[in-house]
């Protein structure tokens, strides 16, 4: 039986990487990931788990590494945030298009410059069209449950794709939080062996990584399109069989508070729970505001945000990330072009918050969706603000 | 005339008659591969190959080899080869390693060894994938990294990379009334990779293939990182005729300028001997559109050079000493 | 598994775009390609292999006597196997359209 514990969410993500059994981990240490690295390589230097940890020069050869050894047939994890991630960008849509369930984690960081080691979502933003399965959570729980989710996603055979799991930088990946971490039997029972769909292997001579000439990317791309979209499907009902197992339900879009609001706030990642907070906050003083956080960013789950949506009056998307010279924030720029087709939708308004690790408070959840509130008419130019600026 | 016509007896001295007959009849590199007539690098790939036999898996650069070998739908791959991107053919090697390792000592694979052989191209190797094969290499992983370098990157048509000899014209060194082309000389990165401690590297050419693949089998019997640099002569960028793709390896060994030599554990090692004396530099050259603006004032410097680093790389020979050596003095 | 040699739909496009068929590019005929093409004279061959070992496409075989020849689906015409051929036992000669 798994038991509840107080453990820094990073080494508890590294925990529990190491109870799914990967063969091969090949991982670069950068702030503020860095603990999941060395957490695995200590568990790995004691003997706790029998794999390979690559120790590798860079965040390019860390992935490619895993690409290497996925193409084996072996469970492989990997771990990064930030530069490291957007060193890594070459090979992410490669590794999705060549249909290996490589598993990182991205401690959530700001991508430079000015170099900045704390927290947003630009990082991850950058590589939002790479193929992979991309999920957020919103605290150590989830963090440790989506690890174990991952590569049972990931490596189901309608999927086969890689997956992340986004978490915070520092507001996750360094807070000490109670995790109900599972046991060795409670994973390997919701975990089955990796039964890879092909190997690099003499027995069976075969060709990852040809050449894909017009007459065929077009097909390629549609294969690799369908994979993904068709994933959703294994997400949820991996999402079923986890609650069932563990009773800890996951949706790809949870809502809070959201009966009979008419203004609603939208996140994804830690700020959800500081929101939840505000959200009480308002409902005590009479605004009929709810929350809806979004854990499964790609496949992105358009039913779930159109059914969440009904019903408000007008919906605040919280964006950790700037397009700049953009629409808003990639989150933003998202969820109007989802909602874009419907005969009837709220009003839509973007702040772009907590960049860099700025601290986003309660109180600010609270003006922000006051202003929301408030909102009449938007001019498109007046749809998205980078929030708490001084001028 | 080739080389081998205008002196027989040297053809029977350094090249093994009939030995040919004798090596591996199985191509897993197979025809129908889109390589320029007279590739010398699909010829040294698929020697190669001949040396590594059934228990290979191959990791591929992007590049000339990577594209005229695996139009998906089609492969001319008798191997298992994986191709990801052009930087880090040696990163995916170190990963291929740890996975077949891993897969073997946990029972998941057959019982039995198999090598990884990361491969790539000069522009693949010797720049841009420079730092992941260090790191490879540094790491000590059970794998052979072999660069086939025809001194440019020729799969984007001929511009210039770390390994584009000096005076060479290319798309992106041109010669021209204020350049004399390419103004570096080459990089050694067969020097570099001994200087990563590895057990066994080695240079080669397409041109004495019995030489390469026992080089190639060497390595392979290496249970740890070997690095093989071998010669590709690539008549498309050098502007050469096809047919003498195999005359102009000769003719680099026979002036001094690629040496074939071998480094197991410390110790140089002369594999194919040069003549007693060097032939002129010209004469490798000459036969090559892009060197053919070269003034006989900078065939000279070149000539110099040369032989300042065949004298740099034979007093080597002469001097240095095996790990083992080493220990003892 | 079953594999369409060549997909039409994106539904038979391989996962990742594996291809499980190894040496299939044989199936394409590099030989139309060529202009000139070898000949040999096996009264002058020694049957040494050269011709064999030096051949980038590796579409020189040794026959049932011992000499050796190119399969014209796939030579290119390069040459190196002539030129290389010290007895002289093997020509270019032009393709005749």
């Amino acid at each position: 039986m798994g038991k509840r514990i107080g453990m820094e969410i990073a080494l508890a993500a590294a925990e529990v990487a190491a109870l799914c059994r990967p063969d091969v981990i090949a991982a670069y240490p950068i702030t503020p990931n860095t603990h999941i690295p060395e957490h695995l390589s200590d568990i790995v230097a004691e003997g706790r788990l029998d794999a390979e940890y690559i120790c590798v020069e860079s965040e390019h050869s860390a992935i490619s590494a895993c690409c290497g050894a996925s193409g084996t047939g072996a469970r492989t994890f990997t771990a990064t945030s930030s530069q490291g991630l957007l060193f890594m960008q070459e090979v992410l849509p490669i590794v999705s298009s060549l249909r290996l369930p490589v598993i990182m984690v991205i401690g959530n960081r700001a991508v430079s410059g000015p170099i900045n080691i704390w927290n947003d979502h630009s990082d991850i933003m950058y590589q939002r069209d790479t193929g992979w399965v991309s999920l957020f959570a919103a605290n150590g729980q989830e963090t440790v449950d989506m690890v174990i989710q991952a590569f049972k996603i990931g490596e189901h055979r309608d999927v086969m794709l890689p997956v992340n799991i986004n978490i915070d930088g520092f507001q996750l990946t360094h807070v000490v939080e109670p995790i109900i971490m599972p046991d060795q039997e409670e994973v390997d029972r919701f975990l089955p062996p990796y039964k890879p769909f092909a190997q690099l292997h003499p027995d069976k001579p075969m060709t990852m990584g040809a050449l894909g000439l017009p007459e065929i990317f077009n097909e390629a791309m549609r294969a690799k399109d369908e994979a993904i979209l068709q994933s959703k499907k294994v997400v949820l009902d991996v999402w079923k069989e986890w609650e069932k197992q563990f009773g800890r339900k996951y949706e790809p879009i949870e809502s809070y508070k959201t009966e009979g609001a008419e203004t609603l706030l939208l996140t994804m990642g830690s700020m959800g729970e500081t929101a939840e907070i505000a959200i009480d906050e308002l409902r005590k003083q009479g605004v009929k505001a709810g929350l809806l956080k979004i854990k499964l960013w790609r496949p992105f789950p358009f039913e779930e945000l159109r059914k969440a949506v009904k019903g408000a009056k007008v919906l605040a998307v919280m964006d950790r990330a700037v397009s700049f010279g953009g629409p808003g924030g990639p989150v933003f720029a998202e969820i109007r072009s989802a909602l874009y087709d419907e005969p009837k939708k709220p009003k839509t308004l973007n702040f772009i918050i907590g960049l860099g690790g700025r601290d986003v408070m309660v109180e600010d959840f609270i003006k922000m969706a006051k202003k929301t509130a408030l909102t009449k008419k938007l001019k498109p130019e007046d749809a998205y603000e980078i929030y708490g600026v001084r001028e | 005339m080739s080389t081998a016509n205008l002196n027989p007896k040297k053809l029977f001295e350094n090249f093994e008659l009939y030995v040919p007959k004798l090596i591996e009849k199985m191509e897993y590199f197979s025809p129908g591969h889109r390589a320029c007539q007279g590739c010398g690098e699909a010829l040294a790939i698929r020697l190669m190959c001949k040396a590594l036999g059934k228990d290979t898996v191959i990791t591929n650069a992007t590049g000339c080899m990577e594209v005229i070998s695996s139009l998906y739908p089609t492969t001319a791959w008798n191997l298992p080869w994986i191709h990801v991107a052009f930087p880090n053919s040696a990163s995916v090697g170190s990963g291929v390693s740890a996975g077949l390792k891993v897969l073997r000592r946990k029972g998941r694979i057959p019982d039995r060894y198999v090598k990884t052989v990361s491969i790539g191209g000069d522009g693949g190797t010797v720049d841009i994938g420079f730092q992941a094969l260090s790191g490879a290499m540094e790491r000590g992983h059970d794998m052979l990294y072999v660069c086939f370098d025809n001194e440019a990157y020729m799969n984007t048509g001929i511009q210039r990379s770390g390994a584009t000899p000096f005076g060479s014209s290319t798309t992106t060194a041109p010669a021209g009334k204020a350049s004399i082309g390419n103004k570096t000389w080459k990089k050694n990165v067969a020097e570099i990779m001994v200087e990563h401690g590895l057990p066994y590297v080695a240079t080669a050419c397409h041109s004495y293939p019995i030489d390469f693949m026992n080089k190639v089998k060497k390595a392979r019997s290496i249970k740890g990182p070997s690095y093989i640099h071998c010669l590709a002569v690539c008549p498309t960028g050098w502007r050469s005729t096809s047919e003498t793709c195999i005359k102009l390896g000769r003719l680099a060994l026979e002036a001094g300028i690629f040496p074939l030599y071998e480094v197991e554990y410390g110790k140089y090692k002369i594999t194919v001997d040069p003549p007693e004396k060097l032939r002129p530099v010209a004469d490798y050259i000459k036969p090559q559109g892009r060197f053919r603006h070269l003034t006989p004032d900078q065939i000279r410097g070149i000539q110099e050079r040369v032989l300042m680093e065949y004298n740099k790389l034979m007093n080597k020979v002469n001097h240095s000493k095996s790990w083992d050596e080493l220990k003892a003095l | 598994m079953t594999e369409k040699k060549w997909p039409e739909t994106w539904q038979e496009v391989n996962p990742g775009c594996m291809v499980f068929r190894p040496g299939s590019a044989s199936e394409y005929h590099t030989g139309s390609w060529r202009a000139k093409r070898p000949i040999w004279d096996n009264a002058k061959c020694i049957k040494c292999g050269v011709c064999y070992i030096y051949c980038p496409e590796g579409c020189i075989t040794e026959n049932a006597d011992g000499f050796f020849e190119a399969n014209m689906d796939y030579c290119k015409g390069c040459g190196i196997c002539a030129y290389e051929c010290w007895p002289k036992a093997i020509v270019m000669v032009n393709e005749e359209d």
